[in-house]
Parts: structure tokens; C-alpha cells; sequence
């Protein structure tokens, strides 16, 4: 519970860098050597996460995971980190005691390269000669007595996913705190000379090449076949999103008759008042309303992480990059846009992976146009409310179809949003897409499962944060001041809300919003779909939220004219709204200039495509 | 034999072209080795075998390069810098 406690602040115990290239099976080394015992957090005022860990062993270690870097040469936010931890340049990181410093057998020229590179710097270190579970089996054999000599460092050999040769790893990274500096050797100062230097110590201590890697290839054979390819790619996603919408509904039923339940408990419990008001209304509607999501956005995150884990997100990317450039971005901002379905801060956060500046801002800018699932709940109430339930043509329902049509209107908007951006405001050369493609692995279940952990922790924990504290402040809005007696309409009238209802609904009266609808989106800032519970308070409905959704849709549907709902849709494409998002894009931009351009030009969008949809829908249908 | 040996850029080659790598672009551009420098950390060298195994579905551009062991995508314009030899 100390993620925003400063590292340096964490322990006093003897601190282990972990460094590698990517792909090298870092994390899963670290995940077997510190399990459930790791935190992760941020670097307060930077991006970048850190994952740290104890290891108990005869000294107790703090082990720090350090993004992955091909050198010490930083090209992006991620291995600046690296490098400035390393060098001891970091402005929180103290220098770390010892580098556990990971290579890949399969890849040993590669990797030694930067090894090389590492044992320059001086500090005590230690080599995890390791394989993956797959590497494993193509039988490479390495001397590793005779790796140790040439590199004059400590060589250890573990299969990290069968947790081999962690014991002989610990008791080597307890020798290295108390070991002096590597002895000095001349590997050359820049890439080439050390490029050179580690190949011939590869192949000095090559004893077996193994049977080489076919799986992979037949595999990419299919999965980026020009025809096959792209149909698989769009196949998962496609399996993704009906997983995440059909999946989730019986724990998210559950969860909301849970609520349901509490919610009646408290009414019969307690007697009606401010204390009820307080917990049901206030509490339990509000950060309620936002905890039902959890499994579905688990399910996302089971799908990333799976993807991510097995290697084949990279050839997504890979098969993305064209269309992405076609708008100035490259593949790898595919990654963050694809979480933004999601829930648009875990999106937000994953563009730290890209390198260039104007690529990542401009990623972070379009996150909240891909529909997350804050908007379902409003999307279904609107649309069984106004669009008849009828088929199309070959099975197709209109519903359905509405639908879908308001996710491609996202990703339509994101996509020039991300043209114009790149032309104005994050104008510059695009970075271009240069991407390892990793071996295939099966899913590490360890890795997917403390990522799921994790994920479910931040959510959980922001819910109990921000968006209790905005729904208790909305909450005392709602209710004060108190309706005067003999009031005629609903005490909310009467409240903050109702007020500053009235003098929004000067400002949407061009696209045919009423007070309550203005008043419903003040509500929407916490959590999108809190407007859905906002719009059946203001009419005057009471009940479980079950109770609210299936009264709404009636009484939406004679409170409101057609326009005004399609207008309310098109408003929702856009929906500049949700402090989570805007807090969090606040942090990863270091500013508020950037949140503040976000909500404006969403604002201009969303304000624009519900005067459009308004203005014409009223006109055709008058 | 030397006389039919040449010399081609990675950056115009099709899937199904495998050499070795002879070289990269020698630049003066910082920007250009700056590349370089960052296209042999992720694993290209001289002599190392290539093989253009895939290209981007949409519009032959970004190729994925098998090189040595490794499998790395890259776009064609930062293809061109390296310069290869059909085997």
C-alpha cells in the first residue's frame, strides 16, 4: 500500500537492478524470483513504472525490474529510466548495489553486446544466462565456465518459467554486494567494436546452436500470411469484444445484485435520511456504478496480457503499422488504442512504450475516442429507449447495428483527430516503426495472472479514490440546499445541481438538450456512466438500478424527442468528460495543458456532432 | 562467380530473398547513424545472414527481416541503410 511512497524511501536493503534487452525473458525471471512480493508504482513526476521486489535469501534484497533497453543509449522514456538508474544519474533511484544483468541463450551475440556495454559502468554484476520455456527445447548447449571467464563476470544458468538455477542466482547476487567492480577489459567503446567483441565470445562458448527456432517461423507464416494474416488479427479482436460484452455479463449481474442487495439491506437497516441518502445514493450508486466494470475490464486485460505474453502483439502491430501511418502514427501506437476500448487511462498509460514524443501525445490525445465501456450503459438505455428492435436484413438488428455504428464513429473521429494533430499541434517527423519480433511462448499463467492482479488493484483503488470522493461531492450537490415547501417540482430542481442544470441548459438548448440531460452530464464527469444513474435520479425514479434502466427506457422515451436522443448518442461518441481520464492524462503529459486541450477540442467535437445530428434529424423529421 | 555477386539494399528486396548482411550506409547524417547505431543494438551486423520473411498486407511496407536469429520490422526506408548480398 506504499505505491506513491518514494523509492529511495522503500528499504534500505541492498538494491539489484535487473537490466536487459527486451524479449529476453526479464520479467519472468523476475516474476519467479519475487512472485506477489512486488510492487509496482511510479517514479513520481516521471511515467515510467516501477517494479520492484523483495527476494529473501540469506541477505534480503530489493529487487528493482528496469524497462527493457537494447543499450545504454536511451530512445525512449522507458530505457531513459534504464540508463539513468544504471549510471546512478537518477534523481530518486540511488545507484543500485549490484546488476543482475539477463541474456537469452538463443540470442547470446546479441545480448552479450550489451552486457559489454553494462560492465563498463563498474557496478558489481551478475549474469542470468536464461531460457525460455520454448528456448529451452531447441537443445542450444553454452560453456558456461567458459562465458564467465571471457565476460570476468559470474554466469548463471535458469529457466526462469521452471524456476532452475534460482537458488545458485541468489546466493550469487548476495556474493556480488560485497564483490569489487569488474576488472577492466577492453571490449571497445562503441557499437561496432563491442558488436564484434561479443560475437566472438558467443561463438567461443557456443558449444551446441540448437535446432533453431522452427516453430516460430511456421507459425508467422500463417499469422502474417498477406491474406490470412489480417483476417486472424480482426478475427481476435472481434472474439475480444464479444468476450468482453458476453463474458462478462454474469459477473457483472452479479456484481450489480450484490449492490442491489446492499443497497435494500441499508434501506430496511437503517432509518430514511442523510445516512441512507449518503451510502445508497451517494456510495453505493456512484462508486457502485463504476465497480460493475471490473470484469469486463478484466476480460480486456486477460486478452492483452495473453496476446502480449505469447509475442503475437507485436505482429499486430506489425499488421496495424500501415493504417497507422497512413495518419501519421506507427504500429506500435495500435497497443494503447486497442486497451482504450477498455477503459482509455490503462490506454493512456501503455503509450509510454512509444518513443517518440509527438507519436505518444498525439496516442494519448485520441485514447478517449476509442468507446470504452463506460459508454455501454449509456448507449443501451439510449437505444432501447429509441431504436426499434427490428431486423435489418439477414439477421442483423437495427439495435445492434446503431451500435457498432457509433464504435466505427470513434475510431473513424480518433483517426483524423490523429491526421489533423500530426499536421498541427504534434507536428514532426513520425518515428518510424522498427519492432523485434519475438519468439512465440505459450502464455506465461504467472505473468497474465499478476498483471490481472495488478490491473484489478489500480481499478479497484482509483474507485475508492477519486471517484468516491467526486460522487460524495456530487452527491451534497444533488441534495442541498433542501426544496422549499410546497415545492412543485423534484427537490433536485432546487439543489446545486438543479441550478447549475438551468444554466447549462442555456448553453445545450442548440442540441435539443433539456435541464436534465445538462444536469446528468455534470454527474458523467466522475464516471460516464454515472449519467445513466444521474438522468433516472433527475426523473424522478427510485429503486435498484435494474429497476432505474428498465424505467428509463420508458420514460425517456416519451420525456424525449428522437433528435434529442440521437443528438444525446452523438454527444457520447466524443463525451469530454471523466476526470480519471483527465487526471491521468494530466500526469503522463506533466502539465495541464494538454488535459485542457483534450477537453476542449472534445468538447468542439462532441458540441458540433450533436448540433449537426440535432439540427438535421429535427429538420427531417419536421 | 565475383562478377554476378551484388550488392543490393535490404530496402528493395521481396519475402523470399535471403543473404548476408556486407554493410550499412556510410552517412555523414547524424540522424542517419544514429539509426545505424540503434539498427545494430537490436541486432543487425555484418555477417550476419537476412532472410525478408513477410511484408505489411496493406502495402508491402514495414518488411519483417529474419536476422541471424532474430526476427525484427522495420520499414523500408530504414531497409535501404543496410546493404545486403543474395546468397
Amino acid at each position: 500500500m506504499n505505491e506513491r511512497q518514494s523509492p529511495a524511501g522503500v528499504s534500505s536493503q541492498p538494491v539489484v537492478a535487473v537490466v536487459g534487452n527486451p524479449n529476453c525473458g526479464k520479467s519472468a525471471l523476475f516474476n519467479a524470483l519475487t512472485g506477489l512480493r512486488q510492487k509496482v508504482a511510479n517514479y513520481p513526476g516521471a511515467t515510467v513504472e516501477r517494479r520492484s521486489g523483495e527476494l529473501s535469501s540469506s541477505t534480503n534484497l530489493t529487487l528493482v525490474d528496469l524497462p527493457g533497453a537494447y543499450s545504454l543509449t536511451a530512445r525512449s522514456m522507458d530505457e531513459e529510466v534504464t540508463r539513468q538508474v544504471v549510471t546512478g544519474t537518477h534523481d530518486i533511484e540511488a545507484k543500485p548495489e549490484v546488476i543482475l544483468s539477463v541474456l537469452d541463450a538463443t540470442n547470446l551475440a546479441q545480448h552479450l553486446r550489451f552486457v559489454l556495454e553494462l560492465r563498463e559502468l563498474g557496478t558489481p554484476m551478475v549474469v542470468a544466462l536464461n531460457m525460455s520455456d520454448l528456448a529451452a527445447r531447441e537443445r542450444i548447449t553454452i560453456d558456461v565456465d567458459l562465458l564467465s571467464r571471457k565476460l570476468g563476470l559470474p554466469v548463471v544458468e535458469t529457466v526462469a518459467v521452471r524456476k532452475k538455477g534460482l537458488d545458485t542466482l541468489k546466493e550469487e547476487l548476495v556474493k556480488a554486494i560485497l564483490a569489487p567492480p569488474p576488472a577492466k577489459m577492453d571490449f571497445g567503446t562503441n557499437v561496432k567494436d563491442r558488436q564484434k567483441a561479443a560475437r566472438k565470445i558467443a561463438t567461443a562458448a557456443t558449444i551446441s546452436e540448437g535446432i533453431g527456432h522452427r516453430t516460430t517461423r511456421q507459425l508467422d507464416a500463417v499469422l502474417l500470411n498477406a491474406i490470412a494474416g489480417p483476417i486472424i488479427l480482426f478475427g481476435i479482436l472481434f472474439l475480444m469484444f464479444q468476450a468482453v460484452f458476453s463474458w462478462a455479463e454474469t459477473p457483472t449481474g452479479l456484481l450489480e445484485a450484490g449492490i442491489g442487495l446492499t443497497q435494500s439491506f441499508f434501506v430496511d437497516a437503517l432509518p430514511s435520511g442523510l445516512l441512507l441518502s449518503f451510502l445508497n445514493d451517494g456510495i453505493l450508486a456512484g462508486v457502485g456504478a463504476v465497480v460493475v466494470f471490473l470484469p469486463q475490464i478484466l476480460i480486456l486485460f486477460l486478452f492483452i496480457l495473453v496476446l502480449e505474453s505469447t509475442g503475437y502483439m507485436a505482429r499486430a502491430a506489425f499488421i496495424m503499422d500501415r493504417l497507422m501511418a497512413s495518419v501519421g502514427l506507427n504500429g506500435r501506437a495500435f497497443i494503447p488504442l486497442l486497451s482504450s476500448f477498455a477503459c482509455a487511462v490503462p490506454g493512456i498509460m501503455a503509450a509510454r512504450s512509444i518513443a517518440n514524443e509527438r507519436d505518444r501525445l498525439t496516442t494519448i490525445l485520441i485514447a478517449p475516442l476509442m468507446t470504452c465501456s463506460a459508454r455501454l450503459p449509456v448507449y443501451t438505455v439510449i437505444i432501447s429507449a429509441f431504436i426499434p428492435n427490428q431486423v435489418v436484413t439477414g439477421g442483423i438488428g437495427l439495435q445492434g447495428l446503431v451500435m457498432f455504428t457509433l464504435y466505427i464513429a470513434g475510431i473513424l473521429a480518433a483517426l483524423v483527430v490523429a491526421a489533423v494533430l500530426k499536421r498541427t499541434v504534434a507536428k514532426g517527423q513520425a518515428d518510424t516503426f522498427l519492432l523485434e519480433l519475438p519468439k512465440y511462448q505459450s502464455p506465461n499463467i504467472r505473468f497474465v495472472l499478476i498483471g490481472l492482479y495488478e490491473r484489478a488493484r489500480v481499478f479497484l483503488r482509483r474507485a475508492g479514490t477519486i471517484i468516491l470522493v467526486s460522487t460524495v461531492i456530487l452527491w451534497l450537490l444533488a441534495i442541498y440546499p433542501t426544496a422549499p415547501i410546497g415545492a412543485t417540482e423534484p427537490d433536485i430542481a432546487y439543489s446545486f445541481v438543479g441550478i447549475i442544470g438551468s444554466a447549462l441548459e442555456v448553453v445545450f438548448a442548440p442540441i435539443g438538450f433539456n435541464w436534465e440531460i445538462s444536469v446528468a452530464l455534470v454527474p458523467g464527469m466522475a464516471a460516464r456512466e454515472v449519467a445513466v444513474a444521474a438522468l433516472g435520479t433527475v426523473y424522478s425514479l427510485s429503486g435498484s438500478e435494474e429497476m432505474i434502466e428498465a424505467g428509463l427506457v420508458s420514460v425517456l422515451n416519451s420525456a424525449w424527442s428522437l433528435p434529442t436522443a440521437l443528438s444525446f448518442l452523438a454527444w457520447f461518441i466524443f463525451a469530454p468528460q471523466c476526470l480519471s481520464t483527465i487526471a491521468v492524462t494530466r500526469r503522463e503529459t506533466g502539465g495541464w495543458k494538454w488535459p485542457a486541450f483534450m477537453v476542449a477540442y472534445l468538447f468542439v467535437l462532441a458540441y458540433g456532432a450533436s448540433f449537426v445530428t440535432y439540427q438535421v434529424a429535427s429538420y427531417l423529421l419536421s | 562467380m565475383s562478377s554476378t555477386i551484388q550488392t543490393v539494399s535490404l530496402g528493395n528486396c521481396k519475402p523470399g530473398f535471403s543473404g548476408t548482411i556486407e554493410g550499412f550506409t556510410t552517412s555523414t547524417d547524424r540522424e542517419t547513424n544514429g539509426r545505424i547505431d540503434q539498427m545494430r543494438e537490436m541486432g543487425f551486423a555484418e555477417g550476419l545472414s537476412v532472410e525478408v520473411l513477410h511484408q505489411n498486407p496493406f502495402g508491402k511496407d514495414p518488411i519483417a527481416v529474419r536476422v541471424g536469429v532474430m526476427t525484427i520490422a522495420l520499414r523500408r526506408k530504414e531497409a535501404t541503410l543496410v546493404q545486403v548480398q543474395a546468397t
